[in-house]
């Protein structure tokens, strides 16, 4: 659960343009208000009207859900009454680094993103979370703020908080409820945060990445934004690259750069693969022949029944055991949840063990039947989608892994050595 | 009273005391900890009578039946991180 420091191993994008990381490619160090400002201008004075130009631009959220941004800034703007916006640089996934990169290097192109948001929902206040546990991001954002402070450029204020760090503590209703004084666990909806969020009001909750677009479409416009990416994810997008990859970092992309392309990014790979885990540990294992060609977008990966997720791809060695590596990540992700809802409180655990008892070659006769059952009935079932997350992982492993599967039926642990870095697998305690 | 409804149940108030597959065994089934699998969210009128009383029975008042139209526009807003990345 601890956050890594921004990766510093950063090459240029294989292909297409660089925005949001733009400056940190050339500048090579943090930008501070002045020089964010001697980049960019001053955030232009474009009100409610920001909505319809981020609808045209045709920009989704970055956090992982893909929702269109513009529509839900519409729904959260046509209550009538005055709103909140919550930038959520929480990252709770595990091998997402991309989020503490920006907010690191960019500081201030997300602070303008979620000010710019503000003004056009009718927002009061900002609220910007980011985990506790990451105290030197922190110290850092806290600097942007007063920087910001002093120099009187905002009409309303942000507001820092340091939030309870685990998986499900970024998901928007638990932000929400933790910034009303609960614990930081999901809500039931409806209510939406739409509708009824920070103090009962309306509230936008926003990926950092995401509203660092916002900030840039506000300058340049819908025209300029679509010229990267596809029809179906316009710009450009980050994405955590990690596993058996020789520098492990952050890229930013134009969606539809295909998977192969992405792991050439970082100096390639060092050894041969097997398979990727697309979309982070609530994502979609693919054997690595299959997803090389495929477009990293939420359209070019539909059609493997994959998700860009909150762009993470992990690269898994040919000499690796999938199965050994996904039990231990069901593993993170059952300790992981709220502990409110009956999947997470049995289905997810059981899973958990079930693969467990698979990777480590202890199968009983009934095990394979009993696992698809049990994955088969953790989606939908939640407050949230954080089973719904595990059953994409657990069904995938079994699918793209399959020979793995009989050989472990059959002949017991493959003793295989474990390559992946997974988070301890310890329950969270500090939810307030 | 004609308006299609909706079955929901809240997942969080939901503590799988079984009531609702008792009473309302077409929609409601319980896996094998005894929490609710629901079959289909919609409800047929010659099933309403039924919902009613399991909503009604329902110890935690988790159960619940919204009138369809409305749910459908904010259906496809679970704006849910992973985490989150952001979840």
């Amino acid at each position: 659960m601890n956050q890594a420091p921004a990766p510093t191993h950063l090459l240029p994008p294989t292909t297409g343009t660089s925005r949001l990381l733009e400056a940190w490619h050339t500048e090579s160090h943090p930008a501070d208000l002045t020089e964010h400002l001697n980049r960019h201008g001053p955030p232009p004075r474009i009100g409610a009207s920001l909505i319809e130009v981020v609808e045209q631009a045709g920009l989704t959220g970055r956090g992982g859900a893909g929702f269109p941004t513009g529509r839900k800034m519409r729904s959260v703007a046509g209550r009538g009454r005055r709103a909140v916006v919550v930038a959520n640089g929480m990252e709770s996934e595990p091998a997402s680094r991309k989020d503490r990169l920006l907010l690191g290097v960019a500081p201030h192109l997300v602070l303008d993103g979620a000010l710019l948001a503000a003004q056009a929902v009718g927002a009061h206040q900002v609220h910007l979370c980011v985990p506790r546990t990451s105290t030197e991001q922190l110290r850092e954002l806290a600097a942007a703020v007063d920087e910001r402070r002093m120099a009187a450029i905002d009409p309303l204020p942000v507001i820092l908080h340091a939030a309870p760090h685990g998986y499900v503590t970024s998901e928007s209703t638990a932000l929400v409820h933790w910034l009303n004084g609960g614990p930081a666990r999901p809500l039931s909806t409806p209510p939406r945060t739409s509708e009824k969020g920070v103090r009962g009001r309306p509230t936008l909750v926003q990926n950092v990445e995401t509203l660092a677009h916002i900030a840039l479409i506000a300058r340049h416009g819908p025209d300029w934004f679509r010229q990267a990416g596809t029809a179906d994810m316009p710009g450009t997008t980050l994405v955590t690259m990690t596993g058996t990859v020789r520098s492990p970092g952050v890229l930013e992309i134009e969606p539809g750069t295909t998977v192969g392309q992405l792991l050439q990014g970082l100096g390639g790979v060092p050894e041969p693969l097997q398979a990727v885990l697309l979309g982070g540990f609530a994502g979609t294992w693919l054997p690595v022949d299959q997803a090389l060609g495929l477009g990293f977008s939420r359209s070019g990966l539909a059609s493997a029944g994959a998700t860009p997720g909150a762009g993470v791809v992990i690269a898994l060695p040919h000499d690796a055991c999938g199965l050994a590596e996904t039990a231990r990540m069901l593993t993170y992700l059952a300790a992981n949840g709220a502990q409110q809802c009956g999947p997470c409180l049995f289905g997810l655990p059981a899973v958990a063990a079930d693969f467990t008892a698979l990777a480590d070659g202890h199968a009983d006769a009934d095990l394979l039947s009993r696992l698809r059952r049990r994955v088969g009935l953790l989606p939908g079932r939640g407050a949230c989608s954080h089973p719904d997350g595990a059953a994409r992982l657990a069904a995938s492993a079994l699918t793209t892994f399959a020979d793995d599967v009989e050989q472990h039926l059959h002949r017991g642990h493959c003793e295989r050595p474990s390559v992946l870095s997974v988070p301890r697998a310890t329950r969270m305690n500090e939810w307030r | 009273m004609t308006d299609a409804l909706t079955l929901r149940i809240d997942r969080v108030a939901c503590t799988g005391h079984g009531q609702c597959a008792e009473l309302l065994p077409e929609l409601i089934t319980l896996d094998e900890w005894g929490y609710p699998v629901l079959h289909d969210t919609a409800i047929p009128a010659n099933l309403r009578a039924h919902a009613r009383r399991a909503i009604r029975a329902c110890p935690r008042l988790a159960l619940h039946a919204d009138p369809t139209a409305a749910r459908s526009d904010s259906s496809s807003q679970a704006a849910v991180t992973t985490t989150s990345s952001t979840r």
